[in-house]
């Protein structure tokens, strides 16, 4: 056990799994030599050599459509997208193929293959390096989606990702690389190294897709959310003393269902929270969720709190981002209704 | 704006022969047969460049096979391949008419083009793998996948391999070194390169081969195998079929005719060259030479297959409409089937009587294979394959919201 960033954690999990298993490779932009613009794959080529951790040509879909052929022919490729901001390139390789090869071809060929994206806002990233994509890859049968929020859940979470047999994206926040963050950008930032959730496991420890975390155990309402906004929850929560029962959910795809409509049917009140624009984002799919499973349990109409539906913004950065205090007024309006 | 400057104008390239018009093909030059010498394998791509701008071929106009790429079949393979491109276009023929007949939804002849996947596949061996598109079921056909099974996957019946989730003749044979096919075009490019670079990163000594049309040569990801290719010298083989056509469109709106498609593997530095995609012995002698390239480690080929694509586009298209009829029989390289055939007859290996023989051999085979899949079943009758299986294979384990979704569709 050792105290790590989410960077750290991303690293060793690629360490252990290359250590483990010769299969695995690992490319794109920038990755190999330098050891990627956010330092994930650092020390992997001088490691494992040119053959196992590569730079790759500066084409998204070229990077996929490879990584596809490679998945097939037998390897297990674990490939970075700069920022999920740039993956839209690679749309038609993830959707049309990729996510298709096993059901298409009947298992003659399987695509076991990782896909990770830096993904979300609040680092004044603006329009290309602030997006939050991941409906557009829940809505692709034949996916699965994943984002951790703190370094265990990372290494583990992209460790079960690599053992998995099918494809999937891998969304890092990179607000919380190197620490956690609620959203109060005008307060110091904490480290990993001084958290309890900086804590990684040796080894190859998984944390299984499909599972959801408890971060707040509360009474009066379900808060529904994922990678950064996992955060800001707990701090709205702690701010606005709503008890709020806080849920990771991890994965988006597989979903665990179980334990969103265990909550909400406990709590009789739901409000979601995620950082992507809120028309048709996965906070719909949720809403729809819990309104199917716990119509007779709710007390109130759930809310969604999220980006607004324009493109990410760089001098509105906190105006745009769903912060603390719009999370707050939510728990407080959902318990008044 | 100068007073010598007047309005810009948009080109928009059209082809030499509409409807109605008289096909032209004079500006279409045609090296003679064995006027391309033969380099060695670990040539570099530098020294060949002429090669993207001539065209390789064996046989001549007697049906002579001459210069240095002549001379690799034997006879019995030559009658093998004959065997093959007769097998495949009475297989068109008949699902053809199946379509027709409303026993499958729809179907994609390779009227023009056998010579171009037969021939191919003979350089290829086991273990090899193709990224084929949706015209290259020689490949199939030529490594002896059943015929059989092809028409149960046009059917659509209960012995359909992909259990009636793909449109027909989106195949799919990893045993028979025969990527699953997708409908999105130029994708199976790029994986081919993917594909090859796994080879080499596991240190075997396999080879793939990428496949693509003229019209596709436009997309993203041509571009993307081609960059790809280079940059790891993949031991891949990647062919453009330049059929002439993309469906309606010419293959000047993708640019052909500016240099030659084969040209555009200089930029990347990949060793290109073309063939006479109707001479079987040419396509045969260029994929081997090529595949041996790859499989030595010398890196990847860039092959554009010169041919017509005979017949329409789909069982969904009419050519008629947008070129003229009399345009296949003007193709100046021919037929593939009447050459090889010729060929073999001017080596005293064949007749006319033996050809006859052969085609009823190949008809009566094709006739056998039909009613056996028809009496598994057809789109429209017989055994299908079962609605469950449709939620099957989108995971390797189903998840909960999907076995929910099939109790709930009634399966």
């Amino acid at each position: 056990m050792a105290r790590m960033t989410m960077i750290e954690a991303i690293r060793e999990a690629h360490d252990a799994a290359m250590a483990a298993d010769e299969r695995v490779v690992v490319f794109g932009e920038d990755v190999g030599f330098f050891g990627g613009v956010f330092r994930c794959t650092a020390g992997l080529q001088e490691k494992y050599g040119k053959s196992r951790c590569f730079d790759a040509p500066i084409n998204e879909s070229g990077i996929v459509g490879t990584a596809i052929g490679m998945a097939a022919y037998g390897l297990k490729p674990v490939i970075e997208i700069q920022f999920a901001d740039y993956v839209y390139p690679a749309y038609d390789q993830i959707v049309s193929e990729a996510a298709r090869l096993r059901h298409r071809s009947n298992a003659d060929f399987t695509c076991p293959l990782v896909i990770r994206m830096p993904t979300g806002g609040g680092i004044f990233g603006g329009q290309t390096h602030s997006q939050s994509p991941e409906a557009l890859f829940t809505h692709v049968s034949g996916l699965k989606v994943v984002m951790p929020s703190n370094p265990r859940d990372a290494k583990g979470l992209l460790l079960a990702s690599i053992a998995d047999p099918d494809p999937v994206i891998f969304f890092e926040p990179k607000r919380l690389y190197n620490g956690p963050f609620d959203g109060h950008h005008d307060q110091p930032v904490e480290s990993w190294k001084s958290h309890p959730l900086g804590e990684v496991p040796d080894g190859d420890d998984i944390v299984p897709l499909g599972k959801a975390a408890i971060r707040r155990e509360g009474a009066e309402v379900t808060v529904l959310a994922y990678g950064t906004m996992v955060f800001v929850a707990e701090a709205a929560a702690e701010e606005t003393g709503v008890d709020a029962e806080v849920i990771d959910l991890r994965s988006l795809m597989p979903l665990d269902l179980e334990a969103i409509v265990g909550s909400v049917q406990k709590t009789g009140r739901c409000v979601i929270v995620h950082e992507a624009t809120r028309t048709s984002g996965f906070g719909a799919e949720l809403m729809a969720l819990v309104q199917e499973h716990c119509f007779y349990h709710l007390e109130a109409p759930v809310i969604r709190v999220t980006g607004w539906d324009t493109p990410y913004p760089h001098a509105q950065e906190w105006e745009y981002f769903p912060g603390p205090g719009r999370v707050g007024e939510a728990l407080k309006k959902v318990m008044e209704d | 704006m100068t007073s010598d400057t007047r309005p810009l104008s948009l080109n928009v390239p059209e082809p030499g022969c509409r409807p109605g018009n008289t096909p032209d093909f004079s500006g279409f030059e045609i090296p003679r047969a064995g006027a391309v010498p033969r380099p060695p394998v670990d040539v570099d791509p530098d020294a060949i460049r002429d090669m993207a701008f001539s065209i390789v071929r064996v046989l001549n106009k007697d049906g002579e096979a001459v210069g240095d790429w002549a001379g690799a079949l034997s006879t019995e393979e030559l009658h093998e391949g004959l065997r093959h491109m007769l097998l495949l276009r009475t297989f068109d023929a008949r699902m053809l008419n199946a379509q027709r007949q409303g026993k499958t939804s729809f179907y994609m002849q390779h009227l023009g083009e056998e010579a171009v996947s037969c021939a191919f596949s003979r350089a290829l061996e086991p273990g090899d793998m193709n990224f084929p598109t949706y015209r290259q079921a020689g490949l199939l056909i030529a490594s002896g996948y059943p015929m059989v099974t092809m028409m149960n996957q046009i059917y659509s019946n209960a012995e359909d391999p992909l259990h009636g989730r793909q449109l027909p003749i989106m195949y799919s044979s990893k045993e028979h070194g025969f990527f699953t096919i997708s409908g999105n075009l130029g994708t199976q490019f790029v994986q081919s390169v993917g594909w090859a670079m796994a080879s080499a990163i596991s240190g075997d000594t396999r080879i793939a081969a990428g496949w693509i049309g003229d019209g596709s040569t436009a997309e993203n990801d041509f571009h993307a195998a081609m960059v790809f290719a280079s940059t790891y010298t993949a031991p891949v083989v990647l062919n453009i079929v330049n059929n002439q056509w993309a469906i309606s469109t010419f293959q000047g709106i993708a640019r052909g005719g500016v240099g030659t498609f084969a040209a555009r593997g200089h930029g990347f530095g990949i060793a290109s060259v073309r063939v006479d995609g109707n001479d079987y012995l040419a396509v045969h002698a260029v994929a081997k030479w090529a595949c041996e390239r790859a499989r030595r480690g010398h890196g990847p080929t860039l092959i554009e297959h010169v041919t017509y694509r005979a017949g329409g586009h789909s069982t969904s298209d009419d050519p008629s409409a947008y070129r003229s009829r009399r345009e296949a029989a003007a193709w100046p390289l021919g037929d593939p089937v009447e050459r090889l055939k010729k060929h073999l007859i001017a080596i005293g290996e064949w007749s006319e009587e033996r050809h006859a023989q052969a085609e009823a051999e190949v008809l009566d085979t094709v006739r056998t294979a039909q009613k056996e899949a028809e009496a598994i079943g057809t789109l429209s009758a017989g055994k299908v394959p079962s609605p469950r299986d449709m939620f099957e294979g989108v995971y390797e384990t189903m998840p909960p919201h999907l076995i929910r979704q099939r109790q709930e569709a009634g399966f």
